[in-house]
Parts: C-alpha cells; structure tokens; sequence
C-alpha cells in the first residue's frame, strides 16, 4: 500500500502526458528561465569591472564598452523573461484547457450512479480551484525548482571553489532546510487537502442553495440557511488560517537559515582574513555570491506549498479520472440502426439493486414487450417504475438478469446506438438553458425542421412558435420560464422525435391539464401504433394508450393484461388505478 | 471546429441577462462599479484596522531588519576585521555579530507574525464577503435568480472568491514592500548624489506610461475572464445537473463540442490577461537594466571627474537594484491582484443589485395572535414584462379559512397569483393584502411564517428524509417530523427505506421517486404549519393511491382541526386534476388574466359554464 503522499506526488507525475505535447516549448522555458538568470548573475560581474579597470585606472576609454556590455546584458535577460512568460503563457493555459476537457468528457461518460452519488460542487471545485492550482506548478513552480535547485547547486560549488571551509559552512545549511522541508511537506499536504474538500463541501453548499433559493425564500429560512452557510464557512475560514500559520512558521524559517549562514560566513571569514587565510577581496566576492542564494532558498517555501498544493489537486483529479465509467461498450458491441431492429423488447429475470446498496428494488421482473406494442407498467409511488423504465437505455445496468433488443442483451450493443433507437422522457423534464431547437434536437443535431415540427405536434407543443423568437428562444434555467405542463410537452416532444423504434416514457403526461392531455394523447397514439413503447402512468387515462399493462408491485411483475381484465380481476390493481375503487376504500 | 455560442443559447429575452444592473458596459457605469468595489473593499477591511496597524510595523520592522544585513556586513568587514587582524581584539566583530543576530530575529519574528496577522486578516475578510455575498444572493428576488441562473451564482461565490484568496495567499506584503522600497530608495538616492538620482527619476514617466497602459489593458482582460469562466461553470454545472438528459440522449458529443468553445473562450481570455504581463514585466525589467547601464556609465565619468567616489556609485547601484527588483515581484503579484480586482468589482455588482422585493421600511404587524389567513387582491396587476400583463385588475377577497380553487388554461395567470401570494413579486399596481395589512409592509419573517407555497418543484436538500422535513419547521424534535410525514401519509413508505427517517435522499433526492419526494414537500409544508397554504399544481406526480391519501390529509389540514385557528386555514389550490379541486369551498376560473367564473364548485357545474365543460372532461378521463 503506497503511502497517501506518495499517492499524490505519483498522481502529478501522472499529469505529465498534459506536458508531453509542450516538451518543445518546455524547453524553450528552461532554456530562457536559464539564460535570464545567467544574465542577471553576470550583471554583477560588469559592474566589479567597471570599478576595478576604467574607474580605478582613470581611463574613460573603456567605460563606454563596459555600459554598452550592461545594457546587452540587461536587455538579454529582460527579452529572455519575455520569451519564458509569452511560451509559458500559451503551454499552461493549454494544459490547463485540455485536463478540464478530459474531465468534463470522463464525467459525461461516468454512469448516472455515479451522479446520484457525487456532489456537483466537489465535481466543480475539481475543474475549476484545483486545475488553477495545477497550471501555477506547470507555469512557475517546476520551472522554478529546477532553476533554483540548479542555481543553488553552481552557487554552492562556485563557493566551494572559492575558499572550501566557507563553502561547507554554506552547504550544511542544507541540512537545516532539508528538515525544515520535510516537516512542512507532510503538514501542509495535510492541511492543504482538507481545505480542498472542504471548499468543495462548501461550493456544494452554495450550488444548493443556488438551485433550492424558491424553496428557501417560501419557507423564509434565510436565516437559517445562513447559519449553515456561516458554519460551513467558519470551518473553511479555520483551516485556512492553520495554513496560513503552519505557511508563516515556514516561510519565515526558509528565511532565517540563509540570513544565519550569512552571519555565521561573516564571522568566520572576517577571522580568517584577519589570520591571513584569505584576502579582503575575496570575503567581499563570497559574501556577493553568497547573496545570490537568498531568493533561491526563500522561493523554496512558496514552491514547496504550491508543489504540495498541486499534488493533491492532482490526486483530487485523479480520483473523478480514475472511475471506470461502468456503462461503456464492449469490445465488439454491435452496433443497430432503427432501420433494422424490430423493436422487441424483453426483461429476463432483471433484477436490480442501487450500487452500494444491498436492497432490491426489482425483485425479479420478467416481461416482453412485443415489436409494436405498447405497455403500461403502473404500480404504488415508489414501487421502481421509473427505476424499470430507466434501465432501458441503460442509465443503469442490471444487477442481474438482462434486457434484450430483438434477442441480442442490450449490454452487447453499442451504446450510442442504443440510445438512438430507444428514446425516453422523464416525468421531471430537464431544460438546458438554451435554444427551444437545441433543447428539442439534443444528441440529434441533424433533425430537420419537418421531424421538428412534427414532433411538436406530437406533443401538442407548438406553443413554441409563439415564444418572441419562435424557437430560437432561449429557455430552460435561465431564459423564459415555461409552466411545468409546458416543460414537460417540450421533454416528450424530444422523446418522439425522430420517430424512434423503441418508446420510454415515464408518465410523461402528469403536468397537463384534462383538455390538452386528451390532445396529446390523441396524437401520441397514432406515434405508438408503430412503436414499441414501455408506459410508466399513474391515470387511467393514459393507460387508454397501452395495448397490455403490468402491475408492479414489490419489486415483481405481479400481474399483466389488458386494462378491462385487471380492472376486473385483480383488487390491487383497482386500488391503484380507480377513482372509485379508492373512495370506497 | 467552432461552435456559435450565440445560436446554441438562444435569444435571450432580456438583454445582459447575465449581469447585474450595475455591470453595464458603458464608461460611467464601469467608474461606478470600480468606486463600488472600493467601497466594499474598504468597508471589509476597517473592523481589522488596529491588527492592520500592527502589521504594517512587523513590515516595517522585517524590511529594517532586512536592509540592516549588507550595512553589518560593510561594519564587519571596514570595523570589525582590522582591530582583530591587528591587536586579536575580537571586540568589535562580536558585536557586530550581536547586532546581526539581533537583526535576523527580528527578522524571523516579523516575517511570521507578518505572515500570520495577513493570514488571518485576509481570511477574516474572506469569510465576511463569503458571508455578505451568498446573504445578499438569498435576499435578492426570484426574479433576479430567474434571470442570472444558479450557475452564476455558483460562479461568484466559488471561482471569485478563489480569485481574491490567492491574492491573500501571497502577496500582500510584496505590494507593500515594493511601495516602502520605492519611496525609501528615491529618497537616499537623492541623499547620495543628486544628479545620479535625476538620471534615475528620468525612468519615471516611463514607469508610470507602462504601468498605466497594463492597468487599463489587463482590467478589461481580467473582466473578461471572470465573465468566460463563468459561462464555463454555467455549462459546467447545468449539463452535470441534467446528465439523465444528456446521456438518455446522446447529447454528450455536442455538449462537449460546446464546453470546448467555451472552455477555449476562457482559455483565450486568460491568455490575453497573461500575455499583456508578458510584456509588462519584462517591459519593467528593460527601463530597469537601461537604468543601471546609464547610472554605470554615468557615475562611471561621475567618478573619473572626482564628483564622487567609487563607495558612492557602487551603493547607488545597490540600491538600484533594490528599487526595481520589488517592482518585478509586483508584477508577478499583478496578476493576482487584477484578477481579484475584477472578482471584486464583480462582487461588488451583486452587492449592489437592489432587492426587487425589499423589506419593508416600516412594517405592521399581523394582529396578535399570528394571521387569520384572510387574503385580498385589491386591483391588482401585473406583468412579468412591461408588454405582457398577466393580471389585469384582479379583484379576490379570500375569506380566512376557505380552500380556493383556481383553474384555468396554462397562461391565464394562476401560479401569478400564487406567486404574489407568496411574495415572489410584487404587484405593479394595486395590493395584496394579509389580515388588511399590504404584504409589502410585513417582515419577511412574519410573512413566512404565514404563508407557505408548495410547488411541484419539490426541491430537496442533500441530507436525510428528517432533515428535509424538518427544513419546514428547524426546531422540530424527531417526535413532530414523524408525526407530520404520518399526517400526511409519507409515514409507511419513509419507515420502509433502509434507514428509514436517515435515510440519504442522495443529491436533489434522487434516491426517492418523484412521488416520494412531493409526499416529503407535503409533510414539510405541513410541519411549517401555515395560516395560508398554497398549492401549486402540487400534486401533479402523485399516484391515485397517494393522492388520495394527500387529499385525506389535506381535508384534516385544512379543515382547522390541525391549526389553532376556529376556522382552518386559507388555501389556495392551483391543480389541473380537478380531483384535487373537489376539496374546494370555491372556483376560480381564470382565462387571460381575468376571472371569467367565481362560485362553489357544485353551483358553477349545475351552472353549465367552462368549468362544467373542464369537470367533464375530467370526468371522462377517468373512466
């Protein structure tokens, strides 16, 4: 078992494949970083030598070159920084972009389970906070920890050149810092995940209140949402401070062992120059080059949290990249077309529990739905109607026993094209806040104006036309609100457009009122006449659509026929579905 | 591969729908905005002035202690080694080394009681805008949220917030810093050798064009990435909301291709933003080393012709250093800054949006003894748009404890009045009024407590089945929520989840049918315990089991047997199953916004008017 640390620094080392395509231009960086720094370290050098020849000597003739060499040098290095931050600018944000697009693409492909289980807020904070984090290590820290490592190792051996004994006064102070990294490191990377999870805790707080602001604002619990957002916020607030503190102690620390040092060299130097063991000129050219290492080591700090900051960031990542979508194709999944399947559909044995759970929500439901037919399943609130109906297009997969499409297991065809022939409708409908068009169309972008107009009607949804800009209106969350009758009309329109073999429709009627209701259904039944379609309803008027319906009841099919027949036979079937049987009840 | 972000929208209905009042673009509004932000900023800041003062002088002290360093080194070198070469007289050099380490405490202890004061001064703020923010949010009106989406909102109060975190992170005392070290430098260069000193100020109007080119640049590239991130959480969050949808079908491929163009969009904004400190910074480090050759090549004759000496160029040359080096680090910090600057101002526009529906300036209580539940509409109208009237002139007087049906075709103005009973909104001409007193002159807590709405919307918390219960009333005890889910009928189905009342409705109460989850909305309405209860097409997803359970309930709810009141409580039910209208004392049939029929349900069926028609219909339905 790999320790957690190690997890992290191995999950960002697995990022290098964002890096790959930018090799070339990392390069480029480094090479720039270097010769920036190469340059501002010669500028000192110019410097000793304009004191040392013209201005000792007396002798202007030279000044005028050695400025020249200034100025050249100083532009070197001001267009080196040039270079480093222009390619720099381009190759972060470009990794940045592309893991934010493998996110956003893994997590359209993980299953709906995955969904009902993860907070959207710790999903946001992911491809938002955390790749920030991330691009700040591509763009400055890794740059700098190679460039600073390095300046200080030539630093180092440049003074141990100079006058060995100082040098390894110099190079002991390593020693320290070591230590004092390592005990940052292991702190902070703690402190620096919790508040990552934390302020995901948090952004799903407020995505929450966000989308539940009616049911808030109607129950006048402003106050109370306050409080708990207050209480979320402290605990963010408290371990942002624990870190900043634990930063303050650190960062003050990786400033106080070069100022010893200095210190200390100057001690000793002076006493050795006193005792003739070295020149006055060469304490001077030590202590100089000395100086060059404080902004090194007082970086390390800062690079140290954001390396630390980066890594769990990464292993946040990490763990959304890392789930396995579990309803993926499989190698050498058939792929249909409407065209070619007959639309039989058939449950056999099904059986199906939520992941994680033990409970069965079906029990064992066997059931075929023959080409063209058309079946209602009805059942008490709860009896995993909508769960049946939404493992069609395999939102979920069975837990055991499987579903067939013309004899083949839907397991065994491919994905994209299940799901073209099988069309659903949620009694919840979901609008995006876009086009009506774009809301109708969805995955079927080639739809033509005819499908769309048809399917409209279909769904006695040409209220559309009339919106201010036909349907090239917006809607959904943030455009025009529509009634939820309206919703849902536009959501079954979606479902029958396109005419496609295989129906789902999870009591796609409930919102609308008596007169429309008979007007979609009017229309819908000349669309079923061809369809295979499985009916999820709570109306007996709607069940006048069905050609068989099945009782649902604890978890099994528990009876089938025809409307008339259950009415007649089965007591627990008028429970559910009469008026009447209920009112003598 | 291009996406039209503006024909996969769709025409919005309003324009700038995205932003807040305060954001227009034009010049003025955009002055305002920065002179709100300042406001905001400062007002954040004054409750930590005493802790502010402080640490400024930690600043100050780790900046003296700081430049104290090379001046030890110069004693020890000039002072300390000669006595000690010569005479072995030590004296001198241990005290410069007192001194020095005297200097690096001081140091340490103002780096971190410098670093601890910003961090916890920066996360007091932080913590006070978070807070302000997301109360100010929840105080806004329906119809702001309508318009500006959750997405947005999540935006603000996450990816701004992080915006202005960085920059209390790191970097404050850089900023500070590089102003102490400019001012301080300025003045010794003028101290040591004027004329050198005038060379060096002549890179001033340089500085100042350059600086003040990237200020006006980089804030219009910063506004501009805080507005494409935003549209990429807006995508992010709702395509993630609706994934049902999207991969029922098949909208992955396009919704993809849409969050690459905006996902691109804020990359391209970001660029922009980086490239422009792309040129800054290196643009700052030219006039700098530009400045020291001259200075060099300068002094350097300076000395020759005995104006100064050498100690003299090679300290201006020191202190060049320390006067342009800090200035690098700003711009380093620059890009924190502009990039919290503009999360700011973006914030401070939220905080500046007026409520649409404000609390009141003097309010009247309800009769003691909380409200009777007597409604009126005294000429109302209204309209969501100035163009399309909703309302026209609506006169209804509800008496306390009658249970009114409203029924009519989809846009005739039903959930309106639902809405305005519930203050959503308030009437563009005309009142309504509670126990006689406008609702627009109660508090919202009194309001609230009277009038509850239950939608079909059913929005559910994450967190168990108790807790979403008892959001209706949060001192209930465990004793009270059973006993409302058992009023209302939610008892046997919530006992049979695994962990019954504990159970985790997961996100959005995904783990319980639509049902389920109305049947929860109507326990905590029911726990609330309203004088006025309003049903929004409530029972709309709700088997004829359920329902009829519901129904059960609500004739016991409403009758007055549950409620203190002597008469029940007033309701108002909006259904289009007009079985949940049987329970009605009243009709109101609405067409455009008018009342076409008002009267028993019994009489308007004997009546043989529209509602007769509906009635029939419905009848037939259920056969």
């Amino acid at each position: 078992m790999p320790s957690p640390r190690y997890a992290a620094a191995h999950n960002l080392w697995r990022l290098r494949r964002y890096v790959l395509p930018y090799y070339g231009q990392m390069a480029w960086l480094l090479g720039a970083a270097a010769a920036s720094t190469g340059a501002s370290i010669l500028v000192p050098l110019v410097v000793q030598r304009v004191v040392d020849g013209p201005v000792r000597r007396g002798d202007s003739s030279g000044l005028l070159l050695l400025g020249a060499l200034a100025l050249l040098l100083g532009l070197l290095e001001a267009s080196m920084i040039f270079i480093r931050r222009w390619v720099q600018s381009s190759s972060a944000l470009g990794m940045e972009a592309a893991i934010r697009r493998d996110i956003y693409a893994h997590l359209q492909r993980l299953p709906i389970a995955f969904h009902d289980r993860w907070q959207s807020g710790q999903l946001l904070s992911r491809a938002t906070s955390d790749l920030g984090v991330i691009r700040r290590f591509l763009s400055f820290g890794l740059i700098f920890l190679v460039i600073n490592v390095a300046t200080f190792i030539t630093v180092v051996a440049l003074l141990l050149h100079l006058y060995w004994p100082l040098g390894v006064l110099v190079a002991v102070m390593s020693v320290p810092l070591f230590f004092a990294s390592r005990s940052f490191t292991r702190r902070y990377i703690k402190a620096s995940r919790q508040l990552q999870d934390e302020q995901g805790d948090l952004a799903t707080l407020i995505e929450e209140s966000a989308l539940g602001v009616r049911l808030i604002k109607s129950f006048g619990r402003r106050a109370y949402m306050a409080r708990r957002f207050a209480a979320s916020t402290k605990q963010v607030h408290d371990t942002a401070v624990g870190k900043a503190r634990l930063l303050a102690r650190s960062w003050a620390q990786f400033d106080l062992v070069p100022n010893a040092t200095l210190a200390a060299v100057l001690v000793a130097g002076a006493t050795a120059v006193a005792t003739g063991r070295l020149s006055l000129g060469g304490l001077v050219a030590f202590i100089s080059l000395q100086v060059m290492l404080v902004w090194p080591i007082d970086a390390l700090g800062w690079i140290i949290a954001n390396a630390q900051e980066a890594m769990t960031a990464a292993d946040r990542i990490y763990e959304v990249l890392d789930t396995e979508p579990s309803i993926v194709d499989k190698p050498g999944a058939r792929a249909i077309g409407s065209a070619g399947s007959a639309g039989q559909l058939r449950f056999e044995g099904v059986q199906f529990a939520f992941p994680g759970t033990a409970e069965l929500v079906l029990g064992r439901i066997d059931l075929e739905i023959r080409p063209g037919e058309t079946v209602a399943i009805v059942g008490a609130t709860g009896c995993g109607k909508t769960t049946l109906a939404s493992l069609v297009p395999r939102l979920y997969d069975v837990t055991a026993g499987r579903i067939t499409l013309d004899g083949h297991d839907i397991r065994d065809i491919e994905l994209a094209t299940l799901r073209r022939v099988v069309a659903v409708a949620f009694e919840e409908p979901t609008l995006f806040s876009m086009s009506v068009r774009e809301n109708l169309t969805l995955g079927r972008a080639d739809a033509t104006d005819e499908e769309i107009a048809e399917a409209l009607w279909v769904a006695q949804a040409e209220f559309v036309y009339d919106l201010p800009w036909s349907i090239a209106t917006r809607v959904g969350e943030q455009g025009l609100s529509l009634s939820g009758g309206q919703r849902q009309r536009l959501a079954l329109a979606r479902a029958v457009l396109g005419k496609p073999r295989v129906l789902v429709l999870d009591d796609p009627l409930s919102a609308l009122d008596v007169h429309t209701e008979a007007l979609v259904e009017e229309a819908l039944a000349r669309v079923l006449r061809g369809t295979t379609a499985l009916l999820v309803v709570h109306r007996p008027s709607t069940v006048a659509l069905a050609d068989r319906v099945a009782l649902l009841q604890d978890g099994v099919i528990a009876a089938i026929g025809t409307h008339a027949e259950l009415l007649a036979t089965v007591p627990a079937y008028r429970a559910v579905l009469s008026q009447e049987a209920g009112a003598r009840a | 591969m291009s996406v039209d972000v503006d024909t996969w929208r769709g025409v919005a209905t309003e324009e700038d729908a995205d932003r807040t009042a305060a954001e227009a673009s034009d010049a003025a509004a955009v002055v305002r905005l920065r002179a709100s932000s300042r406001r905001l900023l400062g007002s954040l800041l004054r409750p930590h002035r005493r802790l502010i003062a402080l640490m400024v002088f930690l600043l100050l002290l780790q900046n003296a202690a700081g430049m104290a360093g090379p001046y030890l080194v110069k004693l020890g070198i000039d002072r300390g080694i000669p006595p000690l070469a010569q005479a072995h007289d030590a004296g001198v050099l241990l005290a410069v080394s007192i001194a020095f380490a005297v200097a690096i405490g001081a140091e340490y202890l103002g780096k971190r009681g410098f670093l601890t004061l910003s961090g916890r001064i920066g996360q007091a703020v932080l913590l006070d805008l978070r807070r302000r923010v997301y109360d100010h949010f929840q105080r806004l009106s329906i119809g702001f949220h309508e318009r500006y989406t959750s997405g947005r909102v999540v935006s603000r109060l996450t990816s701004d917030m992080d915006s202005i975190a960085e920059l209390v992170d790191g970097g404050i005392d850089d900023l500070v810093l590089a102003g102490l070290s400019v001012i301080s430098v300025a003045g010794i260069l003028l101290w040591l050798d004027p004329p050198l000193a005038a060379v060096t100020l002549l890179s001033f109007p340089f500085l100042l064009a350059l600086s003040r080119w990237f200020q006006r640049a980089s804030s219009v590239a910063y506004r501009r990435t805080r507005e494409a991130i935003a549209l990429v959480i807006v995508h992010f969050v709702e395509s993630l909301g609706g994934i049902r949808a999207v991969q029922a079908f098949r909208r992955e491929p396009r919704n993809q291709e849409i969050f690459d163009a905006v996902n691109d969009n804020y990359r391209e904004a970001n660029l922009r933003a980086f490239r422009l400190i792309a040129i800054f910074a290196p643009g700052i480090k030219v006039i700098g080393n530009v400045t020291i050759a001259v200075v060099l090549t300068y002094g350097g004759y300076r000395v020759l012709d005995g104006h100064i000496e050498v100690g003299v160029l090679a300290a201006v040359l020191l202190y060049l250093r320390r006067f342009f080096e800090p200035m690098q680090e700003l711009s380093q910090f620059y890009n924190a800054l502009q990039s919290a600057t503009a999360a700011l101002e973006k914030l401070s526009g939220v905080l500046s949006e007026e409520p649409a529906v404000p609390e009141p300036v003097t309010t009247t209580a309800l009769p003691a003894g909380g409200s009777q539940g007597e409604l009126r509409f005294a000429a109302v109208s209204f309209g969501y748009r100035p163009d399309r009237p909703v309302l026209h002139t609506l006169d209804l007087h509800i008496p306390a404890g009658q249970t009114l049906a409203v029924v009519g075709a989809t846009g005739a103005g039903k959930s309106t009045i639902a809405k305005l009973v519930a203050r959503f909104y308030d009437p563009v001409t005309g009142a309504v009024t509670l126990d006689g007193v406008d609702l627009r002159e109660l508090t919202d807590a009194e309001l609230r407590r009277a009038v509850i709405m239950v939608t079909q919307e059913n929005y559910l918390f994450s967190g168990t089945v108790a807790e979403n219960i008892g959001f209706g009333r949060p001192d209930a005890t465990r004793g009270e929520i059973e006993e409302a889910a058992r009023a209302i009928g939610a008892h046997e189905f919530i006992a049979a989840l695994p962990g019954g009342y504990d159970t985790d409705v997961h996100k959005r109460g995904g783990r319980l049918s639509a049902g389920q989850r109305q049947l929860v909305a109507f326990a905590r309405a029911f726990l609330a315990d309203p004088a006025v209860l309003i049903l929004d097409e409530a029972t709309s997803s709700l088997d004829i089991p359920s329902e009829r359970l519901v129904q059960r309930a609500l004739r016991t709810i409403l009758s007055g047997a549950s409620s203190g009141a002597p008469h029940g409580r007033t309701a108002i039910v909006i259904a289009h199953r007009l079985s949940t209208v049987e329970i009605a004392d009243r009709v109101l049939v609405l067409e455009g916004g008018r009342t076409v029929e008002d009267g028993p349900p019994g009489q308007l069926v004997a009546a043989g008017g529209r509602y007769a028609v509906l009635h029939q219909q419905w009848r037939d339905s259920l056969s």
